[in-house]
């Protein structure tokens, strides 16, 4: 099997993508946005509950896809506990650095270096927008939109 | 399994047959390619290319223009395509072929030309849960600017029509019937002629998308009845950019055009112009040409082998890759209709479409992963999206070992 799939799929991606962290639906969320992928049909929904000190207090999701966008989702939700709206924008940003292949050392920023396990999907073009749609969504809830497509 | 040549008069020597595909000699990631999604398009046979650089290399003009040899030859090339057409699917009349760019565009040159000026508010269309978009977005854009009512025919969990459901929609207000011969996504073969003839009791016209089926089964509009028939060059072993819409020639001859602008009229002036005749009213511009020739040639091609003893092949292949399929751990057909053709779907358990796709490709597998253009399906079946493997005439065993043997990576990764 080739090194480019286990690259891909490493433990922690399969791990993430079978149990999911924080997937569940929030009551009481301040911002939510519902993000589409029409070429493959995926759909997820990205929860945020912000704190009146403009942090990200509790963030959460619900949806169906592959193991890349479930991972990427699982990841994302767990490390944005604890930032303002503007530190996720600058780590969504580094993400899609990383994933594009734009930027081959990115620094992803505090604490979020272990997002660089989803670089693997850099090789596999029709997949980026699997692992960057958790993140488009979670843009679009904090800009207040209630959707987004990534085409 | 029976004997191939108890079937056919020539045993079908499938390997000979992909000696003619020259895309199937090459590697994809250094594997022999496994080429299963001839449902999203085919690939061509050597007589196919050889005849689209021919047109291009000793033929090529403009055509019903040139007053000079070369565009003389072009067109009768291009309209010998017509009577090619014509006569693979029984058509009465060259009148009744039009060329279109695909069954897509077939099918919205019938509800934009039938679909607004015979149909009114209050009128009825029905289409079954399996359509592919192609036939269910025209329809709503028509519901949405004519007031007309979509109805929608359930299937069974096998994916097959529940006709008593089907015939319950049906009443005075059915003005159009629009349904898929057979289904993109699970192989279903849907029995059109009695939806034709049901149809037709109460006054309907009946559109068939022919998409899928135009490729494996012997299509007889004449004897099916149907009132339109639609499908595409590309999944029948042709170039890309050319479809056909067969008509009964008198609904096409009450229909206005389509499009405007040159080769579809008779006449012009400031005030007002008049139309050519049939087919050449929908054809508006200069049209795929080499595109369209190249279509003949795939259908030539299909028919020196025969589409009986393609359908036969086809078979094999659909009970082989079935049989290996099924007794996969965790996996689970999607569409298991006892009329079904060339197509399977599958889940697995344990992993997603996508990842499938994305591991078995390393191994030179092709498939399709995700809705297939049939959300609405997906919902129905209750499955986000699914792996398809889909077989054409050169599909042999070799192409569905390397499918079950890639799913072994799968499972060595998800399992």
């Amino acid at each position: 099997m080739s090194d480019d799939l286990r690259e891909l799929y490493q433990e922690v991606i399969l791990d993430h993508g079978k149990h999911p962290r924080n997937f569940h639906a929030c009551e009481d969320a301040t911002n939510e946005a519902r993000g589409n992928n029409p070429l493959c049909g995926d759909q997820l929904v990205i929860y945020l509950k912000m704190g009146e000190d403009g942090k990200v207090a509790d963030a959460s999701f619900v949806g169906k896809g592959c193991a890349i966008s479930m991972a990427s989702a699982s990841m994302m939700t767990d490390l944005l506990k604890g930032r303002t709206g503007k530190e996720a924008q600058t780590m969504f940003e580094a993400f899609h650095k990383m994933c594009t292949g734009e930027e081959e050392d990115v620094d992803l920023g505090e604490g979020a270096e272990k997002l660089r396990v989803l670089s693997g999907v850099r090789e596999f073009p029709t997949r980026v927008k699997c692992a960057t749609l958790p993140w488009h969504t979670m843009v679009a809830a904090l800009e207040g939109q209630d959707e987004i497509s990534t085409e | 399994m029976a004997d191939t040549a108890m079937h056919s008069p020539v045993a079908y020597d499938v390997e000979t047959v992909r000696a003619d595909f020259p895309i199937l000699s090459r590697t994809m990631h250094g594997k022999p390619l496994a080429f299963l999604d001839s449902a999203a398009s085919a690939q061509k046979p050597r007589a196919v290319i050889d005849t689209v650089r021919d047109v291009y290399e000793r033929e090529y003009a403009n055509v019903h223009r040139g007053l000079y040899e070369i565009s003389e030859a072009v067109t009768d090339r291009y309209e010998g395509t017509r009577e090619t057409i014509r006569d693979f699917i029984g058509a009465a009349s060259t009148k009744e072929i039009v060329f279109t760019r695909n069954a897509t565009e077939s099918v919205n040159l019938v509800a934009h030309s039938f679909g607004r000026n015979f149909l009114e508010e209050g009128d009825e269309v029905v289409i079954t849960e399996l359509e592919h978009h192609a036939n269910i977005v025209p329809w709503q854009m028509l519901r949405d600017e004519k007031g007309i009512v979509l109805k929608v025919a359930p299937i069974t969990d096998d994916g097959e029509l529940i006709m008593s459901a089907f015939e319950d929609l049906l009443g005075p207000r059915t003005k159009l019937v629009a349904v898929a011969h057979m289904s993109n996504v699970m192989g279903t073969i849907l029995p059109v002629e009695d939806i034709i003839r049901r149809a037709h009791a109460v006054g309907a016209k009946v559109l068939i998308d022919g998409c899928q089926s135009v490729t494996h089964i012997p299509i007889d509009v004449h004897a099916l009845g149907c009132d339109f028939f639609v499908f595409s060059g590309h999944k029948l072993y042709g170039p890309s950019g050319i479809g056909v819409l067969y008509g009964r020639e008198e609904l096409l001859d009450a229909m206005p055009p389509f499009m405007g602008g040159g080769d579809m009229i008779s006449s012009v002036t400031f005030e007002k112009s008049t139309w050519a005749r049939l087919p050449h009213k929908f054809e508006a511009g200069t049209p795929a040409i080499a595109q369209a020739i190249g279509l003949g040639a795939a259908i030539d091609y299909v028919n020196a082998l025969g589409l009986g003893a393609i359908g036969q092949h086809e078979a094999d292949m659909l009970n082989y890759a079935t049989q290996q399929l099924s007794s996969f751990d965790g996996l689970r057909i999607v569409g298991t209709a006892p009329n079904k053709a060339s197509v399977v779907s599958f889940v697995l358990d344990y992993a997603h479409p996508h990842d499938i796709a994305t591991i078995i490709d390393r191994a030179g597998v092709a498939v399709r992963a995700g809705h297939h253009c049939a959300q609405p399906l997906m919902h129905r079946m209750d499955v986000p999206a699914t792996v398809r493997a889909s077989i054409g005439l050169y599909t042999n065993k070799a192409d569905i070992d390397a499918l079950v043997s890639a799913l072994g990576d799968v499972q060595e990764f998800f399992g």
